[in-house]
């Protein structure tokens, strides 16, 4: 990551006082004052993939093969292979995945920091506008008015986009396919532009499968969340859940990908640490 | 005359299912080649090139001048049936179970003397008959004499029926019904009388033309089933096996790619997990409930079915990948025939050339389309060929690769 | 010496006889094998003729069940050493061929006594197997056919003889019902009840036109014979006949398209020639009738009628040991059982024992010559093998 960008409101702490923090955490994690919220979808076969026009290279869908369940192929144990591609299910975009970012420092994978892989949540519920209209696009207003209420938007944070766009269970409402293609939500040019230059974010998370709208080929630059996003070597989440039990702020997410060697995303368990007290409805200020 | 075949009646579900038996499948290596013809719809004896006597039965050397240079062609059929008998008793499981059974001994006018079974609609002999070659449940070519002249109801022929796998009143699985192939196969399959025709669907949240007149078909029911994921497969098989008479399995992957114009093996790839071990998927799923159920009553499970390519046979180097995935699905398919006869369900392969559809948009015509290689299927499963070739590129490559395979590599690659 | 029909001249049988007709008794089943069968005929044939088993010099053998054996393997089950050897795979015509085989070995001084042996075992599952792997014509071209074995292919060639000779069933019944009558008077046959000629119009359907009473009853069971100087013989003090004359022929007529007619026809003129006798002065006939239209066969195309007129024959005949025409007189096949290849061998061992006049209650009156024929090898859609001897008491 860009170090200039992210200068701003780090507190170092100091070695005595990071211990105590994570005592405490743990604590907390024990007693429930702190839940963990999985934002993970269930890697399955039949979740729904990302598709290409066909003549197009095709990312794999989750597949999986039983390798023995106690049978003969292996009497005492039982296990699976799977196979997939990075882009499947609950899955992390990193910046090499896009063209944008294909030239930056430590862009892929395995050569992404990892303390860029824990980090404050800031939650937009879009749910409303998104049931709506499948189509709709976050602005740059939206943000605006959302931080109007929230507070503004720490650097280094993620801004996950809820539409409860993971509650349709129905693969075909899911994918939300016509003969146009598909209508999903996602932010608007701007949006991106605005969260990345004037807010730092570390990356965009959201419940649909692409960071951007479904129709966002038609966007200038086409598919501008993939183009600005990894452009400036931040990250993407898609295919999240759960969104609609984290607060707008103060969740702390926690998303390490797959170590692939130059790899552009993974499939990953993203988990969120929710302080109690905190309800999701309930304006809190991160700032 | 043969009556009309009416529904059977349901079966009953506290008698014990049959199992199947076979009828005699063991044969000399030389008559195999009458096998080969049969499996093909074609009536083969050998003719001395030297003579041009007819043999029957098949032979080393020709029992006129002992030549060995011997030619299977192909025969009219036509003869005089000399005299008739309906068994009463058989030694043969398979018979005993099907008594009565009408047989007959034929002169062929081009000479032989074969016995045949007999259409129930033969006059007493003498009269004339046309014989042709079938294969019977277990896959060997055997003779079989119809009226010279066609009957009402010809085909429902209760005898007949034990050498073809009629897809009337029958529930047949189409693998894949989001092409245009696969939705004229499930509409040919329901206007031959099928009862019930399950189309498969992948990728369910893809739209595609002609879902609505699928549905709008009562005999159709569109399920899921993707052939990539064997868990799919496995669900499907687990509610609906046990029902299937035929799997037609029509999904393929075509992209049309040689070794060099694609990088990596992405494509190739995805044509291999469609083509090959979908069908291996399908195979193990489906399978072993088909073969349980292949005698059970008159409407037990009969055929398999396999959308193969005349590229299987020899490469097509523009579609590279493809013919070869197609290659490896001949390849299993023939180890299916081999699991699939002991119960005596039949496997058909259709090798189509250039299919008119979407990946064969730059192929010159002829193409076949999809109405009539859909037509092909259902004439193949009434007349109980293993082997089809619709279409004239596909006969024409036939006949080349059996004149000369070394030929027709070279000719194909341009 | 007679004129072949070749025209060159044939040896006579001139000193050669055959001896010692035994019969291991028929079963229907056996837990034994083929060896056991044919150990025990040949052991018969020492008690009866008080010869050693050092005494046999020659062995010919037949049997459907003796695989993976022949006659050679035979020999060391036997514990013999003839100096000459015949297997004689050829069915119901293999009785007749191992007479005129072992009568040119004894004449020529090949070999001195020659054991005939025919006998197979029959266990539940053997006839069965037979037929299966009966020809490689059968297995390619007939058995696929509804594995009715020689029934449908016997069911042909009655239904088109029928038709073309207006043959009655009631005229296959009266043979039938004939040889029954012989059978019951034959300690050995497996057959012990009457046969009326409703019972067998209205038995069980077969193979149509073929009922249960026109097929034979497979079964274990053995026979043979020894040939032998007539001299030998005589000191041996063993009633004897003499051979007259002998005919062979195989795939005869092979362009008829449906067989109504057998190799006889083409070779019985020089049978009567080389025995100097004429059908009429045949006492007693004993053909092969594994199915009744085979024995109308033989009667018309050995001569003792037209061709086409056997139904007249049968009808102005009567077919019992007693009757105008003595007809397999022990029963046949039919009513004796067919024990295989042992089925080539029943109508040679009663000819002799009519001839040898110990025929007991069956006895034909002042039988001097005797026929026997046989037929065999349904190879396809026929019977390939024909065979026929006239033969005279000593």
């Amino acid at each position: 990551m860009h170090d200039a960008v992210f200068t701003e409101g780090s507190t170092p702490a100091t070695a005595a006082g990071g211990a105590n923090l994570l005592l405490q955490l743990a604590g907390e994690l024990a007693t429930g004052r702190i839940r963990v919220v999985d934002l993970t979808q269930t890697l399955a076969p039949e979740f729904p993939q990302i598709s290409l026009p066909p003549e197009m290279g095709q990312c794999w869908p989750f597949r999986i093969e039983e390798v023995s369940r106690y049978d003969e192929r292996g009497p005492g144990w039982y296990w699976n292979n799977f196979s997939c591609g990075e882009h499947t299910g609950t899955h992390f975009d990193a910046p090499i995945h896009w063209v944008s970012g294909r030239d930056l420092p430590r862009n892929a994978t395995d050569t992404i920091p990892p303390e860029d892989l824990i980090g404050l949540a800031c939650v937009i519920d879009c749910s409303a506008e998104a049931a709506a209209d499948a189509d709709f696009l976050l602005t740059r207003a939206f943000i605006e008015s959302w931080e109007s209420v929230h507070g503004r938007i720490p650097p280094r944070a993620w801004v996950l986009m809820r539409t409860d766009w993971s509650k349709r269970t129905d693969p075909v409402a899911y994918q939300n396919y016509d003969e146009t293609g598909q209508h999903t939500p996602g932010p608007d040019a701007e949006a991106v532009r605005f969260l990345v230059e004037e807010r730092q974010v570390i990356g965009f998370g959201s419940e649909s499968i692409g960071t951007d709208a479904g129709q966002a080929q038609y966007q200038r630059p086409p598919f501008p969340c993939h183009y600005y996003m990894h452009g400036a070597g931040r990250y993407g989440l898609q295919c999240l859940a759960n969104l609609d039990q984290l607060p707008p702020t103060g969740a702390m997410l926690i998303c390490p990908p797959l170590k692939i060697r130059d790899g552009s995303g993974s499939p990953l368990r993203v988990l969120a640490l929710v302080p109690s007290g905190v309800s999701p409805t309930a304006g809190c200020s991160a700032g | 005359m043969t009556r009309e075949l009416v529904r059977p009646r349901r079966k009953n579900p506290v008698l014990r299912t049959r199992l199947p038996t076979l009828p005699p499948g063991g044969r000399s290596r030389v008559a195999l080649g009458l096998t080969a013809a049969a499996a093909l719809g074609r009536f083969e004896l050998q003719r001395c090139r030297d003579c041009q006597a007819v043999q029957y039965p098949p032979v080393e050397a020709c029992s006129r001048c002992l030549s060995v240079r011997l030619r299977w062609e192909s025969q009219s059929g036509e003869g005089l049936l000399l005299a008739r008998t309906e068994l009463a008793h058989s030694n043969d499981l398979f018979f005993r179970e099907r008594l009565p059974w009408q047989l007959g001994m034929v002169r062929l006018d081009c000479g032989p003397t074969v016995v045949v079974h007999l259409h129930g609609d033969c006059a007493e002999a003498p009269t004339r008959v046309r014989v042709d070659a079938r294969l019977d449940r277990s896959g060997q070519a055997v003779l079989f004499a119809f009226p010279a002249t066609e009957t009402p109801n010809m085909a429902d022929d209760p005898q007949l029926r034990e050498f073809t796998c009629d897809p009337r009143f029958r529930k047949v699985l189409v693998t894949d019904g989001r092409t245009p192939l696969g939705q004229a196969i499930a509409e040919s399959l329901v206007k031959a009388g099928a009862d019930l025709v399950w189309v498969g669907q992948a990728e369910p949240w893809k739209q595609f033309p002609g879902l609505d007149a699928l549905r709008a078909m009562p005999q159709v029911s569109i399920v899921p089933l993707d052939l990539t994921d064997s868990a799919s497969v496995r669900e499907l098989a687990a509610e609906i096996g046990g029902r299937v008479d035929i799997v037609v399995n029509n999904a393929e992957v075509h992209r049309t790619h040689g070794i060099s114009d694609r990088q990596g093996i992405e494509t190739a790839r995805l044509e291999m997990d469609v083509n090959y071990f979908g069908l291996l998927r399908l195979a193990q799923s489906f399978g072993p409930a088909l073969r349980a159920r292949a005698a059970d009553g008159p409407l037990g499970a009969v055929a398999w079915v396999n959308l193969l390519s005349i590229y299987a046979l020899s490469n097509f180097p523009p579609h590279g990948t493809f013919s070869a995935s197609k290659a490896a699905a001949l390849s299993l398919s023939q180890c299916l025939r081999a699991e699939m006869r002991p119960a005596g369900v039949r496997v058909v392969n259709l090798f189509p050339g250039p299919i008119d559809d979407e990946w064969n948009q730059t192929v010159l015509p002829p193409k076949v389309s999809p109405a009539v290689l859909a037509r092909a299927l259902t004439a193949a499963l009434k007349s109980g060929v293993e082997d089809v070739f619709p279409g004239d590129v596909a006969q024409e490559w036939l006949e080349r690769w059996r004149d000369n395979p070394k030929a027709l590599e070279r000719e194909l690659a341009g | 010496m007679a004129d072949a029909a070749g025209g060159r001249p044939r040896f006579d049988y001139q000193g050669v006889v055959a001896v010692a007709p035994v019969t291991i008794p028929y079963v229907r089943y056996s837990i034994r094998t083929a060896h056991w069968f044919l150990a025990r005929a040949l052991g018969q044939l020492l008690q009866v003729s008080g010869l050693g088993k050092s005494a046999i010099d020659g062995l010919c053998v037949s049997s459907f069940t003796l695989a993976p054996d022949t006659a050679i393997g035979l020999t060391q089950h036997l514990g013999v050493s003839p100096r000459w050897l015949d297997h004689i795979p050829l069915g119901g015509a293999c009785g007749v061929v191992a007479l005129r085989r072992a009568a040119r070995a004894v004449q020529s001084g090949d070999a001195d006594i020659v054991a005939c042996l025919a006998g197979d075992t029959n266990h539940v599952d053997s006839f069965r197997l037979t037929l299966s792997n009966f020809s490689s014509f059968a297995r390619d071209a007939v058995y696929p056919y509804g594995a009715g074995g020689p029934n449908a292919s016997f069911a042909f060639l009655t239904a088109n003889y029928m038709r073309e000779y207006g043959v009655e069933r009631a005229d296959f019944g009266k043979l039938c019902v004939a040889q029954r009558e012989n059978a019951l008077r034959f300690e050995h046959a497996l057959f012990r009840k009457p046969l009326t000629l409703d019972e067998y119009l209205d038995a069980r359907p077969i193979a149509d036109p073929l009922r249960l009473f026109d097929c034979v009853m497979p079964c274990a069971g053995a026979d043979a014979f020894l040939v032998m100087s007539a001299e030998r013989a005589r000191s041996l003090g063993l009633p004897a006949v003499r051979i007259l004359s002998t005919i062979e022929r195989h795939n005869g007529f092979a362009d008829d398209p449906i067989q109504a007619r057998g190799g006889w026809a083409i070779d019985r003129d020089d049978l009567y020639d080389q025995a100097g006798v004429g059908p009429r002065d045949i006492d007693s006939l004993q053909v092969y009738d594994d199915y009744p239209v085979i024995s109308l066969m033989q009667i018309e195309d050995l001569g003792f009628c037209e061709k086409g007129a056997g139904a007249r024959f049968v009808r102005e005949n009567s077919f019992t040991w007693n009757g105008t025409f003595p007809l397999n007189t022990s029963g046949g096949q039919l009513s004796a059982g067919q024990a295989g290849a042992s089925g080539g061998y029943l109508g040679v061992v009663e000819a002799m024992r009519q001839l040898t006049g110990v025929a007991g209650d069956r006895q034909v009156k002042a039988a001097r010559t005797g026929m026997v024929s046989g037929f065999g090898m349904i190879n396809y859609d026929r019977g390939l093998a024909s065979a026929a001897a006239i033969l005279a008491a000593a």
